[in-house]
Formats: C-alpha cells, sequence, structure tokens
C-alpha cells in the first residue's frame, strides 16, 4: 500500500484530480466534453514526443534533440511530397516522416552508442545542428499549403458534436496515432526483449555488459526509435495546424522531459511508465489550457509548470536522500 | 609539441587559426578596428553566462537556468528604473543592486534545491528557469520594458580608455573567477567535490554549503550578463538571449570544463569564446545567416567533445 | 577417474613486464568446491578473467573437460559452463528477481518476444535449487545483500552452469547469511556444479571445499585439501609471513582517557556499543563481516546516524551524524574503499593531501598554496611515499601508497582520534609493515587509534586491546597480549 502512494503516478493523478475539481468549483462548465477534447487534443503531440523522451529517460540518457528533429522532418517532407511525390496518401505521409526522423535520430544514435560520447551534451549540439542546417540550407518560410496527403489527414476527425452554448467541439484522427504510439511502445517495453534490455541497460549499463546484451545495438535503437516517432509527431503537428512552420516545436523539448519526469520517470535510468507519462502531458496539457480556470492568468503558466517539476521531482529526491541519510 | 597535449594549448592554437583563418577571408573587414570593438561590445553577455555554466559544471552539475535569472534580474532592473523617478546614477545603482540581489536569490534557491533537497542540478535548474522565466513573463506581460535614463547604458555601450565597458567587466569577472578557482579553498573544494563527491563527503569538505555558493555565484553572474544584456538593447524581456543557454555550455564544453566535473580552466573559456566571437564575427561578414551559425556551433559542439573523448579513452587504454 | 572440469596448464599472464600469473597449473573436478585465496595483486583477478575469457595467457593451456582450448572468449566461456558472479553481483536493480535471473538465459534462447511463463518457470526451478524462497515479482534493488546473490547464483544456474566463480563470496554476508550460502554450495556440489571461491578472506567457506589453492605474486604457493588449512595457516601462506609481528610498545600506564562512546545504537546495525580510548592507545574493533564494525566505524565519524548515545572527546560531546562536527572535535576516518571513498584519483598527489588542510591555510580568503603545498611534500617525505612526481595524479601511486596518501590528508589535521577502516586492505605486504610502523607512530604522539579489521595478525601486531564485535554488539574486551590469533579467530566466529 505504501508503495502506491509514495508513486509519482498516484501523486500526479492527486494533483490532476485535485486540479479538475477546483475548476469545477469555479467554472461548472469546465466538466465538459469540449474541455475533454481540448485536453485530447492538446496531448497529441505533446504525447507522442513523451513516449519518446520516456524511452530514453529509461536507458538512461536524455534526449533534447526530438523537437528539431520533428521540425526538420515536417518542413522538409511538407517541401519534399509537395515536389516530387504530391499523389502519396496521408498515411505514406505519416510514414516518411517516420523515416526521416528516423535517419536523424541514427546520427545521435552514431554518436551516443557508437562513439560514447554524453547524450545531454550530443543532443544540445544535434538540436541546433539540424534546426541550423533546415533554416540554412532548406528554408525559412512556412509552407502554407501542405501536400494533399498531409491536407487529407488534417481534415480527418474521430469525434465532432455541438456544444449546449452552439461552439463546436472535435477530436482529431491523430489522437489514434498518439494512441497507437503508445501502445506500440508499451508493446516494445514490456513485451519485447528488446525493451527488456532498454530497461536492463538503464539498470546497469556494466552489468547488461557482463551477461552479453548488445548495449551499443539497443542504444542505437533507442535513438532511432525517438527519432520516428518526433518525425511522426512532426507530421501531425503540421497536419493538425495546417501548415509547415519551421520555427515550430523547438522549445517544447524541456516541457516534455519536465512531463515525463513528473510521471515518474528517473534521469538515472530504468525506471519510468507510461501510465506516469500520460498522465504528466495530461497535468502539463491541462495547466497550459487551464489554469484561467482556476483564477491564475496565464502568463503564470510556466511558473506553474517549474513549481510543479520542483515538487514531483523535489519529493522523490527528499525521500531518497532521508532514506540514504537512515541507511547504516 | 608540447602545447598540443594540454586541452588550453589546442584551443589557443584553434583560436589562432580561427582568427588567421577569418583574416584571410575578409582582411579589410574583419581585421578593422570598427569590427574589433563591435566584437569587444558583442561577446562579454555570453560569456560571463559561460563563466557561470563553467562553475556549476566544474562540480558536475549544470545550470540550466542561467538566461531565466539574466531576464528576470534585467526586468526588476528596468522595473525600478522606469518607476523610480529622478533617474539620476543614484537610480542605476539601486537597479543594478536589486538586479545582482535577485540573482543572489534565484542562485540560493537552486543552491537549495541542489545541496539541501538533493535533486538533480539538471531537474533542480530546468525547472527554477521556468519559474523564473515566468516570473519574468507574469510581470511584464511577455512584452519589453523600456525607457532608461540616460546612466543605464553606461555598463553595455560605453568604453574606459577606449576598451568598451562590457570587455573590461568581462575580464575582470574572468580575472575573479579564476582566481577563486585556483587560489581559495572554495575552489579547491569544488574540484576535488566535481572529482569525487562520496571522497569530498569522506574528507569532510562541507558539500551544501560549497553548492550553494556555488550556485549563488551563477546567479550573481547570470545577474551581471543580464544587466549587460539590458544595457546594450537599452530593454528587457522575459525571452531575450534564449540562445545563450546551449551557447554557454558549448562554450564551457569547448574550453575544456569536463561536464562530468572535476576539471576545467577560465582560461580555456576565455579562449572558447574568443574562438566562438571570431567564427561568428567572421562569418557574418562573408554573408552567413544567424542559422547558420547555429549550425556551426553545434557541429563544433559535437567535433570537440568527440576529440576530447578520444584522447582521454586514449590515454586510458 | 573422472577427467576434471577445467584445467589450468603452467597459465602465465603478464602486464607490461609485471608477471600477474606465474606458470600457475591446478584443476577442478566436477562437483567440488576449491578455494583460491590470495592476497589483493597476487594474480587472483586475473585468474578469474582468463577463466572468463575476459584475458587471454601469454603462456601455457586452459583444458575443459581434458580438451586444450584455443584463445577463449566470454561467449565460449560462458557456453561452456564456467559463469563469474562479481563482488557487486552485476544484477538490474530495477528489474524484477524472476527477470534478472532469467535474462542470460533467454537472451541464450534469442527469442525476440518475452516469454512471461517461461521467465517464471526458470526463475522458479533455479530457486527451487538452492532451497530459498525469494518473490519473483520484487524489485532486486529491495532486497538484502544475501539475497542479491542468491539471485546472481540463480543466474548463473539458468544457464547450464558446470562451474560457478564466486569473487569475494562472503564480504558482504553476516555469519547467518553464510550458512545459508554454504547450504546452497553444498546442494550444488551434490547436483553436480563445480564452485571456485575466489576470495582473500576464505576462512569461512572452508568447511564446503575439497581443495585450497593459495596465490602470491602470481605464484602458487599452497594447494592440498581443505581439511589441512585453518585460518591462521591460509594467513600464513598469503602473506608469506612465517611469525607474527611484533606486538605494540605498551602503553603507558598514566595515559589519561581521551573519547569515550556511550551506549551507540543503530537499528539493524550495531547495539548498545560503549568503550573508551585512552591517548595513545590503539584499539581494535574486530569482528567478520556483517558484525556491524564498518556501520559503527562510520558513526564514529558522523557518517551514519546513531538514534541512541553519545560520544565525547575531552570530556567534552561530540555531535552525532555530522562528519564535518567529528573533524572538527579531531576525529579523523580512513575508509575502507580507498578507491571510490577515500581518493580523489583524477586530482594530484599533493592536493589529495591538501584538501583536507583549506582552510587552515586560507584564513584570509586567499590561500597560501605555496605554504599548502610545502606541507603537503613535507607530509610526502614524513610517510615516505614514493611519488616520483607529486603533481601526478594519485592514480598513478601503488595501493600502499595510496593509503599513506589517505592517512597524511588526516595527519597533517593533527587529530586526536584517527579511525582507520581496513588499514591495509589491497595493500602489498611490504607496504603493510610500514602502515603498521606509521600506526605505531601515531599512538607515540599520543593520539587515540581505532583500527576496524578483520586481518586477525595486523590487529595482533598493531593493537593494545581489542574490541569483539558480533552481531551488532561488542562482546569482548581482550588485551592483545593475551590472545592468539587462532584463539582471536575462534571468538570471532564461535
Amino acid at each position: 500500500m505504501s508503495t502506491l502512494w509514495t508513486r509519482n503516478e498516484t501523486l500526479v493523478a492527486l494533483v490532476i484530480v485535485a486540479f479538475c475539481g477546483l475548476a469545477a468549483l469555479s467554472d461548472p462548465g469546465f466538466l465538459s466534453v469540449a474541455t475533454l477534447t481540448d485536453l485530447l487534443r492538446g496531448g497529441i503531440v505533446l504525447g507522442i514526443f513523451a513516449v519518446g523522451a520516456l524511452i530514453v529517460l529509461i536507458s538512461g540518457g536524455i534526449d533534447v534533440s526530438f523537437t528539431a528533429i520533428a521540425a526538420f522532418t515536417m518542413y522538409v517532407t511538407a517541401m519534399l511530397l509537395n515536389a516530387a511525390m504530391p499523389w502519396i496518401p496521408w498515411w505514406a505521409a505519416l510514414l516518411t516522416g517516420m523515416g526521416i526522423g528516423a535517419c536523424l535520430g541514427a546520427i545521435n544514435g552514431v554518436l551516443i552508442a557508437v562513439m560514447g560520447l554524453p547524450t545531454l551534451i550530443v543532443t544540445l549540439g544535434t538540436l541546433s545542428v539540424f534546426r541550423g542546417f533546415m533554416l540554412t540550407f532548406i528554408g525559412q518560410k512556412q509552407i502554407t499549403t501542405l501536400p494533399p496527403g498531409m491536407r487529407e489527414f488534417g481534415r480527418m476527425m474521430i469525434v465532432r458534436g455541438e456544444n449546449a452554448d452552439g461552439s463546436f467541439y472535435s477530436l482529431h484522427a491523430a489522437f489514434l496515432v498518439t494512441a497507437g504510439a503508445i501502445g506500440l511502445t508499451w508493446f516494445i517495453l514490456h513485451r519485447t526483449m528488446l525493451g527488456r534490455q532498454v530497461f536492463a541497460i538503464g539498470g546497469s549499463v556494466e552489468s547488461a555488459r557482463r551477461i552479453g546484451i548488445d548495449v551499443r545495438g539497443v542504444q542505437f535503437f533507442v535513438y532511432v526509435y525517438v527519432g520516428a516517432l518526433a518525425g511522426l509527431a512532426g507530421i501531425i503537428h503540421s497536419s493538425m495546424a495546417r501548415v509547415a512552420n519551421p520555427f515550430d516545436l523547438v522549445g517544447l523539448e524541456l516541457s516534455v522531459i519536465a512531463a515525463v519526469v513528473l510521471g515518474g520517470a528517473r534521469l538515472a535510468g530504468g525506471h519510468g511508465t507510461l501510465t506516469g507519462t500520460v498522465l504528466g502531458v495530461a497535468l502539463i496539457v491541462l495547466v497550459r489550457n487551464s489554469l484561467i480556470v482556476l483564477g491564475i492568468p496565464a502568463t503564470w503558466q510556466s511558473v506553474a509548470i517549474g513549481v510543479l517539476i520542483l515538487i514531483g521531482t523535489g519529493l522523490p529526491a527528499w525521500q531518497a536522500k532521508r532514506a540514504a541519510a537512515q541507511a547504516a | 609539441m608540447k602545447l598540443l597535449h594540454s586541452t588550453e594549448g589546442r584551443l589557443a592554437v584553434i583560436a589562432a587559426v580561427v582568427f588567421l583563418a577569418m583574416s584571410a577571408l575578409a582582411p579589410d573587414r574583419f581585421l578593422s578596428v570598427q569590427n574589433m570593438t563591435s566584437m569587444a561590445f558583442q561577446f562579454p553577455e555570453f560569456a560571463i553566462l559561460a563563466l557561470a555554466m563553467t562553475v556549476t559544471m566544474l562540480t558536475g552539475g549544470i545550470d540550466l537556468s542561467v538566461v531565466g535569472i539574466a531576464n528576470l534580474s534585467a526586468i526588476i532592473a528596468a522595473t525600478i528604473l522606469t518607476q523610480v523617478t529622478g533617474g539620476g546614477a543614484g537610480t542605476v545603482l539601486i537597479a543594478f543592486a536589486a538586479a545582482t540581489g535577485v540573482g543572489v536569490a534565484a542562485g540560493l534557491m537552486n543552491g537549495v534545491l541542489v545541496a539541501s533537497l538533493g535533486l538533480p542540478p539538471i531537474l533542480a535548474t530546468l525547472g527554477s528557469g521556468l519559474i523564473f522565466t515566468g516570473i519574468a513573463i507574469a510581470l511584464t506581460g511577455g512584452s519589453a520594458v523600456m525607457g532608461f535614463p540616460d546612466a543605464t547604458a553606461w555598463i553595455g555601450n560605453s568604453t574606459v580608455l577606449g576598451i568598451p565597458t562590457p570587455l573590461i567587466l568581462f575580464g575582470l569577472l574572468a580575472l575573479a573567477i579564476s582566481l577563486l578557482l585556483t587560489r581559495t579553498g572554495f575552489g579547491v573544494k569544488l574540484r576535488m567535490y566535481g572529482a569525487n563527491p562520496l571522497a569530498a563527503r569522506f574528507a569532510a569538505i562541507n558539500i551544501d554549503a560549497m553548492l550553494i555558493r556555488v550556485y549563488v555565484l551563477s546567479g550573481a553572474l547570470a545577474a551581471i550578463a543580464g544587466m549587460v544584456v539590458m544595457s546594450r538593447a537599452n530593454s528587457a524581456k522575459a525571452d531575450y538571449g534564449s540562445s545563450y543557454l546551449l551557447l554557454a555550455v558549448l562554450i564551457a564544453v569547448l574550453g575544456g570544463v569536463n561536464p562530468y566535473g572535476g576539471y576545467g580552466k577560465v582560461i580555456g573559456v576565455v579562449l572558447a569564446v574568443l574562438t566562438m566571437q571570431f567564427l561568428s564575427s567572421g562569418l557574418n561578414m562573408v554573408g552567413v545567416s544567424n542559422f547558420a551559425r547555429e549550425l556551426i556551433w553545434g557541429s563544433l559542439l559535437i567535433l570537440v567533445m568527440i576529440v576530447n573523448t578520444w584522447r582521454a579513452t586514449g590515454r586510458r587504454t | 577417474m573422472t577427467t576434471d572440469l577445467v584445467t589450468f596448464d603452467h597459465v602465465t599472464k603478464t602486464y607490461s613486464g609485471i608477471t600477474a600469473l606465474d606458470s600457475v597449473g591446478f584443476s577442478i573436478a566436477a562437483g567440488e568446491a576449491v578455494c583460491l585465496a590470495g592476497e589483493n595483486g597476487s594474480g587472483k583477478s586475473t585468474l578469474i578473467k582468463i577463466l572468463a575469457g575476459v584475458e587471454q595467457p601469454d603462456h601455457g593451456r586452459i583444458l575443459f573437460a581434458g580438451q586444450p582450448q584455443g584463445a577463449l572468449n566470454p561467449r565460449l566461456s560462458a557456453a561452456a559452463g564456467i559463469k563469474v558472479i562479481f563482488q557487486d553481483f552485476s544484477l538490474f536493480p530495477n528489474l524484477s528477481v524472476a527477470e534478472n535471473i532469467a535474462f542470460s538465459a533467454e537472451l541464450g534462447h534469442g527469442t525476440r518476444l518475452v516469454q512471461r511463463a517461461r521467465i517464471a518457470d526458470t526463475a522458479r526451478a533455479t530457486l527451487a535449487r538452492t532451497g530459498v524462497d525469494i518473490p519473483l515479482t520484487a524489485a532486486v534493488e529491495t532486497l538484502s545483500v544475501a539475497h542479491k546473490q542468491l539471485v546472481a547464483i540463480c543466474r548463473a544456474l539458468a544457464t547450464e552452469a558446470r562451474l560457478i566463480i564466486m569473487d569475494e563470496p562472503t564480504t558482504a554476508l553476516t555469519e547467518r547469511e553464510v550458512r545459508v550460502l554454504l547450504d546452497i554450495i553444498r546442494r550444488l556440489k551434490a547436483d553436480g556444479v563445480a564452485v571456485l571461491f575466489v576470495s582473500h578472506k576464505l576462512a569461512e567457506v572452508l568447511e564446503v571445499c575439497e581443495k585450497v589453492i593459495v596465490l602470491r605474486n602470481g605464484q602458487k604457493v599452497a594447494e592440498g585439501p581443505a581439511a589441512d588449512f585453518d585460518a591462521a595457516s591460509l594467513t600464513r601462506h598469503m602473506t608469506g609471513r612465517d611469525v607474527a609481528e611484533a606486538p605494540p610498545a605498551p602503553l603507558r600506564a598514566d595515559a589519561p582517557e581521551l573519547m569515550r562512546v556511550e551506549g551507540l545504537s543503530k537499528a539493524g546495525a550495531f547495539e548498545d556499543v560503549s568503550f573508551t580510548l585512552r591517548a595513545g592507545e590503539v584499539l581494535g574493533v574486530s569482528g567478520l563481516l556483517g558484525s556491524g564494525r564498518t556501520a559503527l566505524a562510520k558513526a564514529l565519524f558522523g557518517l551514519v546516524a546513531p538514534e541512541r548515545g553519545r560520544i565525547t572527546l575531552d570530556g567534552r560531546p561530540v555531535p552525532l551524524g555530522d562528519p564535518l562536527a567529528a573533524a572538527g572535535a579531531g576525529i579523523g576516518y580512513v575508509p575502507e574503499d580507498r578507491l571510490t571513498e577515500g581518493l580523489f584519483l583524477t586530482q594530484s598527489i599533493l592536493q589529495n593531501i591538501s584538501v583536507g588542510r583549506l582552510d587552515a591555510h586560507g584564513a584570509s580568503g586567499i590561500l597560501d598554496i605555496g605554504g599548502l603545498m610545502a606541507e603537503a611534500r613535507d607530509w610526502l617525505k614524513r610517510l615516505s611515499v614514493k611519488a616520483p612526481d607529486p603533481d601526478a595524479p594519485v592514480r598513478s601511486l601503488s595501493g600502499g601508497n595510496q593509503q599513506r596518501v589517505v592517512l597524511a590528508r588526516w595527519m597533517a589535521r593533527s587529530p586526536r582520534v584517527l579511525v582507520l577502516n581496513g588499514p591495509s586492505v589491497g595493500v602489498d605486504v611490504g607496504s603493510k609493515a610500514g602502515i603498521h610502523g606509521i600506526i605505531a607512530g601515531l599512538s607515540a604522539q599520543g593520539l587515540g587509534v581505532i583500527v576496524i579489521s578483520d586481518d586477525l595478525p595486523e590487529v595482533l601486531a598493531t593493537c593494545h586491546r581489542i574490541l569483539v564485535m558480533k552481531a551488532g554488539r561488542l562482546i569482548e574486551d581482550i588485551p592483545s597480549g593475551q590472545v592468539s590469533e587462532t584463539d582471536l579467530a575462534h571468538r570471532l566466529a564461535s
């Protein structure tokens, strides 16, 4: 029982419930389908990013370059498809994005897994390399006419409806893609030996080497997979926004990592759950979308997220420090 | 070549090579007095942030909140400068003092989070950085604060005996930090802690007090950088200098500071700053865009890590 | 006659001119337990590495089941059923017991998907072979050290182990846990699994072993049936010394009381520990691993916070659980694990000594670097540290010289009491005597010295009085002249 209460997931879930409770008190209209669909919509891109950040954290690394991969991928894909293959369907556009993202992720993979460089520094570097390369050599202007496949995908909705006040709500089909990414990642992490090796490496790289795990190979997979997810998120982002703006997305990376860490993933590696990650993303989206309902001006958003990160990571850190002091 | 055996020696060579290359690329413009002066005005702000980053990295930590602290301090100072009437040198001094105070308080918060609560520095300063930036946004609504008394411009835009004031400021700070790191017990302790935190505990080093001071120092340096930015831009805004965080990390690592802690010299950081400035000014002159600079910086960071790692593993085996 | 499982035939290995193994030969039969004893640097770890296929011998042959092997690698070695259990166990703290046990076996199966049923079966079956019950779903990080070791043994068993090599197997176990381990070993032997214990302290496992091999400086110096050895003779073979060192100079009868420890208790570590220490006295605290001696040592220096009790130095209370206060009061601590706890390996030798004196030489804010370094150089000379370049990183020194550096750091602070935890662990025989000389010197200067050690000859050679610690309590207080090594060993283990 006690473990359930000290888990980050429980804490975050309680904060979400408290947040919604307070919001419902101050605005009875808060608990509505529209709020829910807004929340789900806000979590689509963030959710895919977070799943990627989770698997990197579990493997014991950290990646801050995924937003640049996403921006690069969506811009290049939009340009490429417009120029060469406007006829391909929406799903092929998503696959193209995943492919380009995976290639960029492989660059991180080579630097980290093969050359053994520190992950934070490498991905800080590739963040600016990917972004700088795109803005210098590919372009800086928004692409307002997306390829037909991406336009089509941008219009796909799974739920549509009208609120009591006459406004509309809808849920984008990309939500299913996010759900699929979460499901696939769960399957990889918990049902494949590859996923278990990711956990093993995060638990102890040295032990993993000793029992014959191909540490480099597994790490390389992780960064390629994260690249593919980031590429996917990029295509979804621009399809939903109906524009490919090369200046979008970059800057989100720390909030995404914050969401994952809030959900209980540890920077030291080896620990993290998808439930926690989803809850962490939900909390961040809730704060971004609905802080105002609690009577806190939207300008305080980033303060609120910062405070949440410090509490969410500070409590376990402090508990661990106390436990260490108690131990003989 | 003994020079090439130390990180700093190699850096000196790289800095010289970059300088010569840029001089060759655009001799009349790069070597002009005007360019030299403008370079001397440009780099001190991020160079001071790099000093802040260096101090935290020496302990094996990092300070991701430096830009947040710089902007928050600048906005506090800017608010004082615009709200308090009179506008003489006295107001400016009060504003600068308040800004430094903000930096110290912010650093204290980071220090307590890292030392007393045991948060990993990345997370502590990531969270606090969001808070500092957030407060800066909340105070200003995201818009720039401007309209300062003339005396404000002194710190960022004037010269003393023909030398740009920001350069003098950076020089003094670099000297002070260098002395602090090599000539005081605090400096030696923080490097020893970076080399082996557990052994530092067993050697009865007062770790908590030391870490708090490290982050306070980093915060104060960030606030000073914020003052320079504010004075040069003649305004303060919550999202100024957002690319400086990467730049500060890059300069520290390029300067030979070990991101795992325990090794780093101010002279290396100074050489790295100069290299970066020569490179970006020179590239600017041959018409390379700001975005290409980002690309080049990122590539340089990775390249330096590759070289350093290879040298380290080469030495071990 | 059955063929031996593993045979070493005149195996020699040198590292950059230093002979780590010198024409060593022995063999291990199926179902046999062998003790491989030797001090640090005797060639034990090289031998393990060669068996595990990590290192290649320069000369000599290795035979598995009578078949000479070509160049071994870790994969071949593992396939032949040779499994090494390292001192740190090399487990995954974040994964479950079942997964830890079955991980290597599953990798061997080569399936891509997680076979949960098979993993649980493997784990259950191997645990059953050891006769110990651990919940399969528990995370390994929540287990006790003994259970972690068991999980490591089970992992080896899960992949057709024929020879299990255990590196320092009893280091972190309590006496009761050692008994459980021995039972498990008996079961494994009955199953035909051979076990090779590698350690510098093997008295505890002698009873399950058939054979003892002793290495010293890379050479096999003794081999014979386990019944022919006891703790004392093992030590004698390992160190090569026939006579014990002379006991310490007697303590002056009027030596005043320096430190008093009263009722110190810490749940799960030690209970109601009380003793006094006089000026110039060298006090030994000896106990088996798990007796609570290291926790007590750390508590004296504030690294572990006791729940009850008090420590006074010169009649003044020393705050508990605060290393800074303990150091300030004049207590110094030389840790057991020099490499991780004692030294700043990448920093210079001089820095490693002077780190304790920064405050004394920097009262004005600016360090007196000249004075600081001169002092450190002086200490290098006084403790005769062989350091060709005092500015070189301390990791370039040998174990004995490194230990002197840590000692110098504390001696430079002129402490009143020095707590030495395992003062000569990992130090060669020659340096050991030197360190004992330093301890005698400290005593002559009137310092109180507490030597925490299970190296009995060392305790007898350096201490005036020996406190025997068992299950967290001090059970005996013996003047060192009145006890022999065998007698003391008996009291520790009984």
